[in-house]
């Protein structure tokens, strides 16, 4: 673990003024019901297409900032700790809808953890569906060290 | 189908369902596929001890699920989830028993709508409190 790690005021301001690549998806009823078995929820919200179609887990969307890449000036803090998230939900996500999804970094903070010098993230995601309707938010904390 | 919940069946200090959730390795890698959160750290144990950790954790998103399933649960099918949040306060390793539980601290009419806010908490099989969270939901009423 080097201990001189440091992110830089440039690196800071660089990632509080950027967004991350803009992530689109197709929800499928096919993931929707791998993810609820993966989940162990056995609602038949997430399921039954009589009930007026399959709807989404309310975690569901998380599937879509899991794979980000990492902005350059993150490099040297490879290691990720969930620190938690907070929803806000406007409109359900049905299996057809398409979901895109844009991240912004909120806060930028250098912080010493236990194991050294870390990074905590506030990231800001707005998830919009096919009609240009926002269905829900996210701001999830994440700490890289 | 679950029956309807009703906002004026619901009262402060009152307890949300717990449930009992045991995520095996086998669980984390199934979840890891649906959700595509592939960190090393869920399911390989010798990247787990490199890093620093005493081996395999469970998905911090994976814990935000069960605590989502003790609201939508209880809610029932014409209840709406307007919030969620979960702070993670430690990590929790696979086979170990997660009870995940919730209380009602707020009934309220805001702008005609009929709503209730409740605090969640996820406890491991030796007592601590390794997540807690608080939840939004919009019930039916009686009254329309």
């Amino acid at each position: 673990m080097t201990e001189s790690k440091t992110l830089s005021d440039q690196d800071r301001k660089t990632l509080l003024s950027m967004s991350l690549p803009p992530v689109t998806m197709d929800v499928e009823k096919g993931h929707i019901k791998r993810f609820a078995e993966a989940i162990g929820d056995p609602n038949p919200l997430w399921s039954d297409e009589s009930a007026g179609g399959i709807i989404a887990p309310p975690t569901f969307l998380r599937v879509m900032i899991t794979e980000a890449p990492t902005p350059p000036e993150l490099a040297s803090f490879p290691q990720m700790l969930d620190g938690g998230s907070e929803w806000t939900y406007m409109e359900p996500v049905k299996a057809g809808d398409v979901i895109t999804a844009v991240t912004r970094f909120a806060s930028v903070n250098q912080r010493r953890i236990a194991v050294g010098p870390a990074v905590f993230l506030l990231l800001e995601t707005q998830y919009t569906n096919q009609r240009g309707e926002a269905v829900a938010k996210q701001r999830n904390t994440l700490i890289r060290y | 189908m679950a029956e309807n919940l009703y906002w004026e069946d619901v009262a402060e200090g009152q307890e949300l369902p717990a449930l009992v959730k045991q995520p095996s390795k086998r669980q984390l890698v199934k979840y890891a596929g649906a959700s595509g959160d592939f960190y090393e750290v869920h399911y390989d144990k010798d990247f787990a001890v490199e890093i620093g950790l005493p081996g395999l954790i469970v998905h911090g998103a994976l814990k935000n699920a069960y605590l989502a399933q003790v609201v939508t649960d209880w809610m029932g099918p014409a209840g709406v989830l307007k919030k969620l949040s979960v702070k993670y306060r430690g990590t929790d390793v696979p086979d170990d028993e997660l009870t995940c539980s919730g209380r009602v601290t707020k009934t309220y009419v805001e702008e005609g709508v009929h709503q209730v806010d409740c605090a969640l908490t996820l406890v491991n099989g030796a007592g601590e409190q390794t997540t807690t969270g608080s939840a939004t939901v919009i019930l039916p009423s009686r009254e329309k």
